[in-house]
């Protein structure tokens, strides 16, 4: 598994409060090839902090691919260029020796930076709030095999539900939508029979809360579904869709 | 001295649950909103407990050091969760859950705790598929079931490979819609730094804002600890980059005792370390070992590539060794074995790796019949190591995983510290000396969803619903406590980083403290780490300052935690004369070179009470077995 | 709030708004197609429909002004968006990755739009005006006349060849995007739906692009 190092230029975010201006600032590293970009990182923090200069902030912490902290946007792609792959799991032997890489923090007006290579998400739990579960409290389930899901269904819903959160749908988009998040957890619950009884409230509650976040609005450009490191599908955005206009369409039903 | 009572209630085993929560007082209904309750930490159990405590209607402030609940290390759990359900018709049962969990944990696991948690497994997937946690289904529409190690029913539920996922995005959803409703108040990106304790019970607790750096004061009338386990200690482990044992660390600084922190679980299946930077270790389904077969060069410093190296030539270790088990023996055994051969060295290029060979399975069932199987695994490899598993052997090494160990609690999940309660993996509770595979997201969300919305209302009819007054002079006295041990940190000055100091340590850990221990080399560690710790107040470096978003000193904090930590491990790994588990010491084993428990001396909980930094107090909590027989485990 | 304004100010309200005047806007292309395709059977034919339009020139007027509104509605809510999406990207990557994620139809989207709206004012201050209100050549054909006299000037039969090509690179989006938008995907008619949206975008580019090229060419016989 050793490789010989490849030399790269990284020009990495520099930002050390929300409101100042921020710049890239040039980093020449030699890399090993099995190590993945984060630890890159990690090792140029070490150099930094063993000179007494104020180590890159940047998140991440399962660096498995599945608790969605790290993200960045490197040479214009979050999560780098590796398709279905986070940031933590990019590993160096995918570029070129004497490659020149950009790394930024992702952008969107939704995702604020907080420092260098950190931004603030929390309008994704936002929206997960306004309605991004089943209302059930503990202890009243009945039997779990009293509730049959077809295979297919359940399978549908899981590959909804394997978004991680990580927000590099926005960060993808030209317009900094979150459909393809918010549209991950109502198709989960559209699709399966748990998700009924709220299923229209639901996508109304969520996506009025996504519009208020200052997230834009779906041109199907379909960025979201490329740079997503799970290939969350946009099949979940039209089914988002249909069921919004449907839901509008029975408000005043609703309402009685 | 502290006085350990369990607490379990008598009579039957399979009656106490349900007559102690008869007998358990409560809280009237319209009171509960007067009550005040802390839970830090949002993963499984965290999350669990704080939306269950908010259905319930006392008023919760959840905290925790990530910018969403989401991200807690839970989500990492692959392979599955446990429960009794039967439904495979393989005669299970809660007792058969109850008697593997004990049997798995070498026999070091309170009874009445495991039973319980068996019981209440069954209610724990009703209530994640009425969540609409989608678990793998068979085509008629039913759940689907698979085995893990450890048992010989397939009891256990999943989502493809990422059980853990799913079941912390139902308990996040729980816990959302308490927030949405008011109930819950969420306080993200604090990290707890000290406990608050009034009159002698757990009233409230200091969090440094990561974001300002400003510390918080938050008081309450029974404070959760559901902060996950401490195996970041060893500096390389499977944990996540933050997990830590800070909290639980304060804590049992201000009183609380700590359980059995030598009870680490070591797991054969991960990926070898690849160089001084790895940053992290990553483990591989246990599953793998099903169908690939664990080997190494017969000869010292082999370094020939494993195609070139001769059928016989090769020694299918575990194989020889366990002809019954063969490479599916439990956890602990396969981690030993492979440390003894990479030892020797007879690992990979004299690394320590071992060969995980799939060659048998492909002319068995084809490549297509393999990637069927582990195809998403074979995938994950070959992106992180960059070699072709179907061409070339797998390379596996064990890494730290997982923390039996943890803050001592009672049957109600009580530390000795009145009003302080610890949930999921930071307790000591259920797993014995050894976890078997797919019990710690059952553990997590029992506690959380099934335990503690009963015994939390039993104490606070205790307690009066007064405001605690965060201004008294023991919250001062925390604030000031924290302040200073920031400042302190950052006054130091000196020239090693945090991490080389951290790494340092985890080498002493994983080599002396590790699979395989003794008493010169627990002597030895005790030394270097306390020396270690030394060094860390004298020359450590932290750039930046406290009132800022500041990672280093953050992870600074933790480190020091850790160097107090790993002592103690080191303290009871020597303290317990015997080998079980997780824990095995080279000078008892058999004659076969297997653990050799010693049930008449050790069969106790070791409860360790903080006196000051080196130095702490041995309490036991004696565990006696009416319901199942103390037997000798052997894989042969 | 009534659901009327919930629905019609929410992201997605807009965009199916984007999708019902593009829809209703895609067949009225259909039908104009149809008519220009008359100028391939002659003058004669040509007149004869343009006539039979003028007969029934009431209905037209309301149809005009039902388009009118549909397309001041399409350009009003697509720059509305436009400008929102702005608001919510402010700030670009150093390096820009769109190329290899997105395809150039959707990524263009508005400023095609954009281009079709300048060509629209073009096309509606010539053909329409001079159609409508223009003083008509005395011939057999005048229309045809007009049509001939418009596309011998070589700088105007470009333009509307451009338009055409710019109009085909906004429609092979946005057919697919409005099936998209309504929720119509699925598994095994999305990716014929696309097919579609790109032979419907091909024929109406290549057929109203060809009118200016066969009469530049023909010199107008």
């Amino acid at each position: 598994m050793n490789g010989n190092h490849i030399h790269l230029t990284l020009n990495i975010w520099r930002q050390e409060t929300p409101s100042s201006k921020g710049n890239f600032e040039e980093y020449k590293q030699n890399v090993s090839p099995d190590a993945s970009i984060l630890e890159i990182l990690d090792e140029i923090n070490n150099h930094l902090e063993a000179e007494g200069k104020r180590p890159i902030a940047f998140e991440s912490d399962c660096r498995e691919g599945i608790c969605g902290t790290c993200g960045l946007v490197i040479n214009g792609h979050p999560h780098g260029p590796l398709p279905k792959t986070a940031t933590c799991q990019l590993h160096m032997r995918n570029f070129n020796d004497g490659e020149t890489l950009y790394i930024e923090p992702f952008r969107a007006a939704a995702f604020p930076v907080i420092k260098d290579l950190i931004v603030d998400r929390s309008g994704f739990d936002k929206i997960q709030q306004a309605g991004g579960y089943v209302s059930f409290n503990t202890g009243s389930a009945p039997d779990a095999n009293n509730i049959l899901i077809p295979k297919q269904i359940a399978d549908l819903a899981l590959d909804a539900a394997e978004c991680i959160g990580c927000g590099a749908c926005v960060a993808a988009c030209k317009n900094s939508s979150a459909m393809l998040f918010v549209a991950a957890k109502v198709s989960q619950f559209a699709l399966l029979p748990q998700g009924q009884s709220e299923r229209y409230e639901r996508v109304q509650a969520m996506v009025k809360v996504m519009d208020e976040n200052l997230f834009g609005s779906c041109t199907n450009t379909y960025a979201c579904e490329a740079e997503c490191p799970k290939g969350i599908s946009v099949s979940n955005i039209a089914r988002m869709n249909r069921e919004y206009i449907v839901a509008q369409l029975k408000t005043e039903e609703l309402a009685h | 001295m502290v006085k350990l009572d369990s607490h379990v209630p008598d009579g039957n085993i399979s009656e106490k649950w349900s007559n102690h929560k008869f007998s358990m007082k409560l809280v009237n209904p319209a009171n509960k909103r007067k009550y005040d309750i802390i839970v830090v930490g949002t993963g499984l159990a965290g999350a669990s407990a704080a939306a269950s405590l908010g259905e319930l209607g006392y008023k919760v402030k959840a905290f925790s050091y990530h910018d969403s609940p989401r991200r807690a290390h839970s989500i990492a759990a692959q392979g599955g969760i446990n429960a009794a359900k039967n439904y495979q018709n393989d005669s299970d049962s809660v007792f058969r859950l109850f008697y593997d969990t004990v049997k798995g944990g070498d026999f070091r696991s309170r009874e009445a705790n495991v039973y319980r948690l068996a019981e209440v497994s069954n209610n724990i997937i009703d209530q994640c598929v009425a969540q609409g946690v989608p678990f793998a289904r068979e085509y008629g529409g039913t759940l689907a079931n698979r085995s893990f190690g450890g048992a010989q029913v397939s009891r256990t539920f999943y989502a493809r490979g990422e059980t853990g996922q799913q079941l912390l995005l139902g308990a996040y959803g729980s816990l959302n819609r308490q927030i949405h409703l008011g109930n819950v108040k969420m306080f993200p990106r604090r990290e707890m730094l000290d406990l608050v304790i009034v009159d002698g019970k757990a009233q409230g607790i200091m969090v440094r804002n990561l974001i300002t750096g400003e510390v918080e004061s938050h008081s309450a009338q029974a404070v959760i600890l559901a902060t996950g386990g401490y195996m970041n200690v060893y500096f390389l482990s499977t944990n996540a980059m933050n997990s830590n044992v800070t909290a639980s660390w304060r804590a049992h600084k201000r009183g609380a005792v700590f359980a059995n922190p030598c009870y680490t679980q070591i797991h054969p299946t991960c990926l070898p370390v690849h160089g001084e930077n790895q940053s992290k270790l990553v483990l591989m389904s246990e599953s793998l070992r099903n169908d690939g077969r664990i080997w190494v060069p017969k000869k010292i410093g082999d370094t020939r590539s494993p195609d070139q190296i001769p059928e016989d030539e090769r020694d299918y270790y575990l194989e020889r060794k366990y002809p019954a088990f063969g490479n599916l023996v439990p956890r602990d055994v396969a981690s030993r074995n492979a440390k003894y051969v990479c030892d020797e060295g007879r690992g990979v290029n004299g690394g320590r790796a071992v060969y995980l060979d799939f060659s048998e399975a492909f002319n068995r069932i084809g490549t297509e019949g393999v990637k069927d199987k582990y195809g998403n695994l074979f995938d994950m490899y070959q992106n992180i190591t960059g070699t072709d598993p179907y061409k070339v052997p797998m390379q596996i090494y064990p890494a730290p995983h997982y923390a039996m160990g943890g803050l001592w609690v009672d049957y109600n999940l009580m530390s000795n510290v009145p009003g302080l309660f610890v949930l999921g993996e930071a307790n000591f509770s259920d797993h014995g000396a050894n976890r078997l595979g797919a019990s710690a997201l059952m553990q997590g969300l029992a506690d959380g969803y099934f335990v503690i919305p009963y015994t939390l209302g039993n104490y606070l009819t205790t307690e009066k619903p007064a405001k605690v007054d965060p201004k008294s002079n023991e919250f001062k006295e925390a604030e000031n406590n924290v302040k200073e041990n920031v400042s302190k940190l950052l006054n130091v000055n000196g020239k090693q980083t945090v991490d080389s100091i951290h790494k340092r340590l985890g080498h002493i850990l994983i080599d002396k403290v590790g699979m395989s221990r003794s008493e010169k080399g627990l002597k030895e560690a005790i030394n270097s780490i306390s020396e270690l710790r030394e060094e860390f107040w004298k020359d450590v470096k932290i750039v930046g300052k406290g009132s800022e978003l500041n990672q280093t000193l953050e992870r600074a904090g933790r480190v020091s935690d850790f160097l107090e930590l790993g002592e103690l491990m080191a303290i009871d790994a020597l303290n317990r004369n015997e080998s079980c588990g997780g824990h095995f010491r080279e000078e008892y084993q058999t004659v076969e070179g297997e653990a050799l428990r010693r049930d008449d001396e050790y069969s106790y909980v070791a409860a360790w009470e903080f006196k000051q930094p080196g130095k702490w107090e041995l309490n036991k909590e004696n565990l006696e077995f009416d319901n199942i027989k103390l037997a000798t485990r052997s894989y042969k | 709030m009534g659901w009327f304004t919930t629905f019609t100010r929410s992201s997605i309200g807009k965009k199916f708004i984007m999708a019902l005047t593009g829809s209703l806007l895609m067949i009225f292309l259909i039908i104009h197609f149809i008519g220009n395709m008359m100028l391939y059977f002659g003058p004669k034919a040509f007149d004869t429909y343009v006539d039979t339009l003028e007969t029934i020139k009431p209905l037209i007027r309301v149809i005009e002004v039902l388009l009118a509104l549909i397309f001041i509605f399409h350009i009003y809510n697509g720059l509305k968006l436009w400008y929102e999406n702005k608001k919510a990207n402010p700030k670009k990557y150093a390096v820009n990755g769109s190329r290899e994620n997105t395809d150039i139809y959707s990524r263009t989207m508005a400023i095609t739009g954009v281009t079709i709206f300048v060509f629209l004012i073009i096309h509606l201050s010539t053909f329409w005006a001079t159609f409508n209100f223009g003083v008509h050549p005395n011939t057999e054909y005048p229309y045809y006349t007009i049509v001939t006299h418009w596309f011998q000037n070589p700088f105007y039969s470009l333009i509307y060849i451009i338009g055409m090509i710019v109009l085909g690179y906004h429609l092979n989006h946005a057919f697919e995007s409005a099936f998209q938008t309504f929720g119509w995907n699925h598994k095994r008619y999305t990716p014929l739906i696309k097919k579609i949206g790109t032979i419907y975008a091909l024929i109406l580019a290549i057929g109203f692009a060809s009118i200016p090229i066969y009469f530049f060419l023909m010199g107008g016989k």
